[in-house]
């Protein structure tokens, strides 16, 4: 019967397409049935006799069942926020590396969050990331205290609050600007809906995980090698979030759709170059003349002392 | 009633004899009275209790407390699958600890210059906002621990690393060196692996079996914290 191969459990690339065609559609879990599937099985009960009518008012039911779903609980219940951390490790460890390893034709929303955008990962990603910067930050300067015994070493607590801060701003305010300046585009153009606000917040948080090990090798001493780590983590994320904001902006002018593309870029590149400035401390060069500067240096700090004395 | 239940036995005398059967020939007779007096003898010693502790002198009190806080404790330093932390939960447990710790880590107020090490609000911040949120966490992928349960198991499991801190400013008045650091480094390494895995072995069995890992990896990066505030100590 064609209705049995309705309810056949389907291909995940169709799913995907469905999802394409209809993204306000949420997906259900794969052992539910698709309500899709309840309109061919009524319209095919309609043609049959009358025995089948007992197996009409069966599969009425239950898609009536499955399509009358619990009205969404209210933003101050619990379970509103419950909704949004629905995800299994293995769910989670999926999206890291997807965002990981970004390709062309395929759309991190889509393939990998499959309209489920979770919190989980973008709140604790941001968070492991603020004490990896604050940490790794503060060992450079511990590498840099070695080589040159003259900086004072301190633990820098403050830049963990900074680090907090900026990461968790940037995280959160940035996929607000685009996903509002995205609807307010939907709205002049009529085209197929953006992402929601927490698809965009999935995708920007999911995509500075990369930052993470990037940020661990900038310990290593060598500046080529570290522009080169901070030249690629960028790129892979930069066009992780390219290639997801492709298909929704494309459908837009190409002035906008340039223009959007390239600030997303700019910002995180102005992320990644801000933190690691602000962040590590450059080792001093190793043959510096170090008991030459103390000693001109001492006379000049010694004097004035002195004479305010 | 009778009539009642002796008809069934009637029906089914054919059958083999159905459970009960006899309790039909057994006539309840109305006169004899069952009435008495059930006494549950836990409800009376509460209300003993209740009385008694308001009557009963001050240092019983806060013995009591004491012995409690002091026996869960030895639960963290020697955990075992058990359920005193959870069942009878206190507070006062991490806040003597985080009291403690945050005045050892507080940077001396001599010290004028801004980059110093935390001060004793920030220890205090993260250490139970950091409870908090990684409580919240938990719930929120679906665990069944209640709020102030994994508050205080949190909690507790930070003795260890006040342990630590105590050891550390110990070695810190000897003389500084790479040796020392050694030294601190791997009590610290130490005592944190001993909080990860006292933590663990009280939360992980509320979390459903396949998101175990995204409720204990919080756990890990809050003592991780932690413990790098303690390690980057100068006194």
């Amino acid at each position: 019967m064609a209705a049995a191969a309705e309810l056949a459990f389907h291909e995940f690339e169709e799913a995907t397409n469905l999802l394409a065609e209809t993204p306000e559609a949420v997906t259900t879990r794969s052992d539910q049935l698709s309500p899709q599937g309840g309109h061919v099985t009524v319209a095919l009960g309609s043609s049959v006799g009358y025995r089948a009518e007992d197996e009409l008012e069966e599969e009425g039911d239950k898609t009536a069942l499955l399509q009358e779903e619990k009205p969404p609980p209210g933003f101050w219940t619990f379970g509103y926020y419950q909704s949004f951390f629905d995800v299994d490790t293995s769910q989670v460890l999926d999206r890291i590396r997807g965002s990981l390893m970004p390709r062309p034709g395929h759309n991190f929303v889509r393939h990998h969050l499959r309209n489920r955008p979770d919190l989980y990962g973008s709140f604790w990603i941001c968070a492991t990331l603020a004490f990896v910067l604050a940490v790794t930050g503060n060992l450079s300067l511990v590498l840099a205290q070695r080589r040159d015994p003259s900086i004072h070493y301190s633990p820098q607590f403050h830049k963990v609050t900074v680090a907090g801060i900026a990461i968790y701003c940037y995280a959160w305010l940035v996929p607000l600007a685009l996903w509002g300046f995205l609807r307010w585009r939907q709205g002049i153009r009529e085209r197929v809906g953006p992402y929601t606000f927490l698809e965009t917040v999935s995708i920007y948080g999911y995509s500075l995980f990369v930052f993470i090990p990037t940020v661990i090798l900038w310990l290593i001493p060598v500046p080529w090698l570290q522009w080169f780590f901070g030249a690629l983590a960028l790129a892979l994320s930069a066009s992780g979030l390219v290639f997801t904001l492709w298909p929704v902006v494309r459908e837009d002018t190409r002035l906008v759709a340039v223009a959007l593309l390239s600030t997303v870029v700019l910002l995180h590149a102005l992320l990644a170059t801000g933190c690691k400035f602000y962040f590590f401390q450059p080792l001093p060069a190793e043959h510096l003349a170090l008991p030459a500067p103390a000693a001109s240096l001492s006379p000049n700090i010694l004097s004035p002392a002195t004479v305010k004395v | 009633m009778a009539e009642a239940t002796e008809s069934p036995g009637d029906q089914e005398t054919a059958s083999p004899r159905p459970l009960f059967a006899g309790l039909s020939d057994i006539s309840i007779s109305q006169d004899i009275p069952i009435e008495g007096e059930i006494t549950i003898p836990m409800k009376s010693r509460i209300r003993e209790r209740d009385s008694s502790t308001l009557n009963e002198s001050v240092q019983n009190t806060i013995m009591r407390d004491l012995k409690a806080v002091g026996k869960k404790f030895m639960h963290v330093l020697y955990p075992r699958k058990s359920n005193t932390l959870l069942r009878d939960w206190d507070l006062w447990g991490p806040l003597i600890l985080c009291v403690t710790l945050a005045l050892m880590l507080q940077r001396s107020s001599l010290d004028g210059e801004e980059d110093g090490g935390p001060q004793f609000a920030e220890v205090f911040v993260i250490v139970w906002f950091g409870a908090v949120i990684i409580t919240l966490n938990s719930k929120l992928l679906g665990g069944n621990i209640s709020f102030f349960q994994s508050l205080c198991v949190l909690g507790y499991c930070i003795l260890p690393l006040t342990v630590a801190m105590v050891i550390c400013r110990l070695v810190l008045l000897t003389e500084p060196g790479p040796v020392n650091f050694m030294i601190r480094l791997f009590v610290v390494t130490l005592m944190f692996a001993w909080s990860v895995v006292a933590s663990t072995a009280f939360l992980a069995d509320s979390q459903p079996p396949n998101r175990k890992a995204l409720a204990v990896y919080p756990v890990f990066l809050f003592y991780f914290v932690i413990s790098w505030m303690i390690l980057t100590f100068i006194p």
